[in-house]
């Protein structure tokens, strides 16, 4: 068998980005998924969100937990941090790193069995601790890496390659991730990348735990007839409620933006989130609203995608514990390490 | 945009850009592969069978196919086409049991051939082994025309010319040495069934300045050529001022050089821009220390008391714009003192053997009017084709006239119309394996063009007749074939098959695909992932794509033919296919009284 690498070609009209790298530079290796996975065009679309963004590749760092989904850090920006945890795992881990060094830009990836089953307390706890992160879900409704067993995010009346039917209610991570209290989610498809880039581009500036559940095909186990996961069904059933744009700090918003029901915004970075809302009567600032809004979209069996809700003044986990501002690699010693005295007074407080 | 019609088989062949490029459409790309496996012979047929003199073209060919070459878009020098060719010629075994062969019965019909150049050549290949009875009227005592008398020996080993020249000649063609046709009307009346004049551009141009007749040593560029091949010429002054920057000009100059001149000059009127000279040509020459003057415009010939002592020019300056001359301007004058000069400004075409009322009519120019598509003059049965047809090109338009001139005189001898030409047919045929195996070498090699080994320039000098290029040694012709793109192993799609997953979209290093909706050429350039920098390569545009009725585009210009899309794709839209192109040619056209078809014909797939 062979297997060549992606070539490395310099073209003439190649761009760069504001660093001076190129789209390949925020690539990594070469994937091992099946051909024509969905996670694979969310890896594409988290390159060219990264490299539109100008992300320094070791202000980086990529976390997952186990999975197809989970493995997909290895394939873009090989030049960033990464730990793969143990199964379900990933945000407690994140949420060390983040803890450590604030600085970071931290990415979990994450599939559905991943993190609605077996990391499903795991998943609550991030999100109500408002870790800042992107918190990607590649939901195909199948546990693929273990060939495609359902997973809880699987539509009951929906059925498994070899027709067995999915009897079990199904856990919508959207709605789920509202009640937690997120302060940022959204729902994609791995399919729709116009669609996806700008969202992960507000995910990543969003300053708290951003939740992404992006609809992405298993196309080895779950594109069949009968699933409600496959590419099929969700161009079929896609229902877009807003559209998103993110403005860099410092660029000028145009008056145009304004226009009709688009929403700015404004993020503590200086960067602007634009909503446009692609139904009027939904709003993405109100919990019941949205709920109500997606609850009403289930039972016509539509799947609604787009930025749905996001809440500017929940405090991450930094502001929620008071930590330092500073990384703690950048602290000095005497200061991380204040000696057996400072520990004494300390403990002379608690008594 | 309509879906793009691949069953037309100019899609996929102007995708192999070389073999587009090439007047004989030789199979480059299969030929590469069959020197990558080592199967020199094969590969030797392969070109036969388009360019019929492979060994000869393997050095001197014009290589149109290199500037088309898609790998020059990518790493700026192409696959070095020609020297591959002469890799495959020199290292063949004895191929001579897969020639052509004539058949003992002929068919009845004889066709008189003037000249032995490469067209007559070419139509004989062709013609012999359908049972034709072909006769040659070549002026000289020896066969290849120009190829033969012109070309010097350093870059075209008489060897070579006579081997191929000999494969051809060998059928049983009737060949008259030393034979001038000098009545075209005389020949009529001979009964042949058809004529083919392939009598080449003879005629060097002359410079007419003062001072042009007064002296000895000024000679026209071909004919000194000419004498120098035949011996009549063993020496030139030690310093020798050569007029043009042509190709001749360069073979002047270096066989100046190699019969005593120490220093010689090349001038030219314009600057190097303008220059006509093929770039290896003039690489070449200066690698052998000739000087080349520019914005030197000849105005006289110095003669004092009989003898040739220089040249007067005229300092030349022009105004370029955008590679065009807008404003010139004499500047000055400058003497040059030589020896000898040698005039290289051009050769033409010269019929005075052609009487002017048997039907056969010139143009304005004293041109015979030659028909483009058959080769046919306005005298039924009398065809043109090389140098002769319509002015000087080079020997593999020659063999592409040679080739169309044969369809013409079979059919012609056949009693049907010259207009019922032959479709060019086109076959695919997947290249898949396995999972991830192709079968060529889809992988990218970054390595540079390999540079040609010449002899020393203290050995070159020494005999006329040392060949100067080396040829590939293995492991630069083992790296040289890995530079080739395979561009005939095509990307084929079947649009009901695609999902829209985005693999290849992603997958693709050059970024050549695009899913987008459909509309207008210029509208969708704007939506493509990469710029559009090649605008006459043709998109492929598929009809609509089943989920969303958009359209799979892919813009043919950087494809590297890596098959990573055919590899990605989950449903096998892309499927990588090799595209075998055949080009008619007289054999195929029924009129064989042969049983079997000759040995070249019998293509085979690598
Ligand atoms: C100096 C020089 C260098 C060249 N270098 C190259 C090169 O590197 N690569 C390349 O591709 N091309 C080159 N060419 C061009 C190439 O040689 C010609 O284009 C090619 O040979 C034309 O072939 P032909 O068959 O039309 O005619 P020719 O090769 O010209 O052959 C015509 C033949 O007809 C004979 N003839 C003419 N009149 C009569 C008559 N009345 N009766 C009988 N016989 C007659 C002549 O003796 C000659 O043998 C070069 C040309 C020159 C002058
Ligand atoms: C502790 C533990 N339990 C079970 C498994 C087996 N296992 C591996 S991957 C997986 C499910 C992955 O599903 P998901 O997160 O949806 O990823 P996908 O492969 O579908 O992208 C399971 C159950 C494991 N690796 N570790
Ligand atoms: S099994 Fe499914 S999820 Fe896993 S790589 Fe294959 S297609 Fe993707
Ligand atoms: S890369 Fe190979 S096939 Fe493609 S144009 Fe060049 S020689 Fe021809
Ligand atoms: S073969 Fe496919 S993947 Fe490779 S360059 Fe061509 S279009 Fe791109
Ligand atoms: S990989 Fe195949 S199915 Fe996917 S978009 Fe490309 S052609 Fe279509
Ligand atoms: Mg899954």
């Amino acid at each position: 068998m062979t297997f060549i690498p992606k070539p490395q070609i310099d073209l003439p009209g190649q761009h760069e980005n504001d660093l001076g790298l190129s789209l390949r530079d925020y690539e990594g290796s070469l994937s091992t998924l099946c051909a024509g996975c969905g996670h694979d065009s969310i890896t594409a679309a988290l390159v060219q969100a990264l490299w539109e963004m100008s992300i320094r590749p070791e202000m980086l760092i990529k976390m997952s937990g186990i999975g197809c989904s989970s493995k997909t850090p290895a394939y873009f920006v090989h030049g960033a941090h990464g730990f793969n945890s143990v199964h379900g795992r990933m945000p407690s881990v994140a949420t060390g790193a983040s803890a450590a060094n604030r600085d970071l830009i931290c990415i979990g990836i994450s599939g559905d069995g991943d993190s609605l089953s077996i990391g499903f307390g795991q998943f609550g706890h991030v999100i109500r601790r408002n870790v800042n992160m992107l918190y990607l879900i590649e939901n195909n409704g199948v546990y693929g890496l273990t060939k495609g067993q359902f997973s809880a995010s699987a539509d009951a009346g929906s059925t498994a390659k070899n027709g067995t039917v999915n009897q079990m209610q199904n856990i919508n991570t959207v709605a789920t991730a509202i009640s937690m209290g997120v302060s940022f989610v959204g729902r994609a498809f791995s399919g729709d990348r116009e669609q996806l880039v700008p969202l992960l581009k507000a995910a990543i500036a969003h300053p708290g735990c951003a939740v992404l559940d992006i609809i992405s095909p298993c196309v080895t186990f779950n594109n069949h007839e009968g699933s409600t996961k496959s590419y099929a069904y969700t161009r079929e059933h896609k229902k877009q409620a807003t559209e998103t744009d993110l403005v860099p700090p410092r660029a000028e918003i145009k008056a145009s933006y304004y226009a009709g029901d688009t929403h700015p915004v404004r993020l503590h970075d200086g960067s602007t989130i634009l909503l446009k809302k692609a139904d009027p009567d939904y709003d993405p600032t109100r919990r019941n609203n949205a709920l109500a809004y997606l609850e009403r979209h289930r039972r016509r069996g539509q799947i609604v995608t787009g930025l749905l809700f996001i809440d500017q003044n929940v405090p991450d986990m930094h502001i929620q514990s008071r930590t330092v501002a500073t990384p703690l690699k950048d602290l000095d010693y005497r200061d991380l390490n204040p000696g057996s005295a400072a520990l004494e007074a300390l403990q002379r407080g608690m008594k | 945009m309509k879906r793009t019609d691949t069953s037309n088989p100019d899609y996929f062949h102007k995708v192999v850009d070389c073999q587009w490029g090439c007047p004989a459409h030789t199979d480059v790309p299969e030929y590469i592969r069959l020197i990558a496996q080592g199967r020199f012979d094969d590969a030797y047929m392969v070109n036969r069978e388009s360019n019929v003199f492979p060994g000869i073209l393997g050095r001197v060919c014009d290589r149109p196919c290199e500037p088309a070459c898609r790998r020059g878009r990518m790493d700026e020098k192409p696959v070095a086409i020609c020297r591959l060719k002469r890799v495959a010629a020199d290292h063949r075994g004895d191929i001579t049991d897969r020639l052509p062969i004539a058949p003992d019965r002929k068919n009845g019909k004889r066709v008189a051939l003037i000249g032995a150049g490469p067209a007559s050549l070419t139509v004989c290949n062709d013609l012999m082994p359908l049972g034709y009875e072909c006769t040659v009227f070549e002026a000289q005592a020896v066969a290849g025309g120009l190829m033969r008398y012109n070309i010097p020996s350093f870059r075209l080993p008489p060897k070579v010319l006579d081997e191929e020249i000999g494969y051809i000649l060998d059928m049983g063609v009737d060949i008259r040495f030393n034979h001038r046709v000098a009545s075209m009307r005389d020949l009529l009346e001979q009964g042949f069934d058809a004529i083919f004049v392939g009598s080449g551009a003879p005629r060097g141009k002359e410079l007419k300045l003062p001072g042009r007749y007064d002296a000895e040593n000024i000679h026209i560029g071909i004919d000194w050529l000419e004498s120098v091949a035949f011996g009549h010429v063993d020496a030139i002054g030690e310093r020798v001022l050569v007029i043009g920057v042509g190709n001749t000009a360069m073979d002047c100059c270096r066989t100046s050089l190699r019969l005593g001149a120490k220093s010689v000059k090349v001038m030219a009127r314009k600057p190097r821009e303008f220059f006509k000279a093929s770039a290896w040509e003039l690489e070449d020459a200066e690698e052998e220390r000739v000087e080349i003057v520019v914005n030197h415009s000849p105005r006289a010939f110095v003669v004092e008391n009989g003898k040739l002592k220089g040249m007067m020019f005229d300092l030349m300056e022009y105004v370029v714009e955008n590679g065009r001359i807008l404003d010139q301007e004499v500047t000055g004058e400058e003497f040059i003192a030589c020896d000898d000069v040698v005039l290289a400004i051009g050769q033409e075409n010269a019929f005075p053997w052609i009487e002017r009322d048997i039907g056969i009519e010139f143009g304005p120019w004293e041109e015979p009017v030659v028909d483009k598509a058959t080769y046919e003059s306005t005298r039924s049965g009398v065809f043109f084709g090389g140098d002769a047809a319509f002015g000087p090109l080079n020997i593999i338009w020659a063999v592409e006239h040679g080739h169309q001139a044969a369809i013409s005189i079979d059919l012609h001898c056949r009693g049907e119309s010259l207009r019922d030409r032959l479709p060019v047919q086109l076959q695919m045929d997947s290249r898949k394996m396995g999972m991830h195996e192709w079968s060529y070498s889809n992988s990218f090699d970054p390595i540079a063009r390999r540079k040609m080994m010449h002899v020393a320039l203290e050995k070159r000098f020494e005999n006329l007749h040392t060949e100067v290029e080396l040829g590939f040694d293995a492991e630069q012709t083992a790296q040289e074939v890995e530079r080739c793109l395979n561009c005939d192993i095509q990307t084929v799609f079947t649009d009901s098959l695609c999902i829209e997953c985005d693999a290849c979209l992603d997958i693709c290093p050059v970024q050549c695909l695009t899913i987008t909706a459909n509309g207008s050429r210029d509208n969708m350039v704007a939506r493509l992932k990469a710029p559009v920098l090649e605008p006459d390569q043709p998109f492929f545009v598929s009809g609509e794509l089943k989920q969303t009725a958009r359209v799979m585009v892919k813009d043919e210009n950087f494809c590297i033919h890596c098959g990573l899309c055919a590899e990605r794709c989950p449903t096998a839209a892309w499927d990588m296919q090799k595209s075998l192109l055949s080009f008619p040619q007289a054999a195929g056209y029924g009129g064989a009284s042969t049983s079997s078809e000759p040995p070249c014909q019998q293509r085979k797939a690598g």
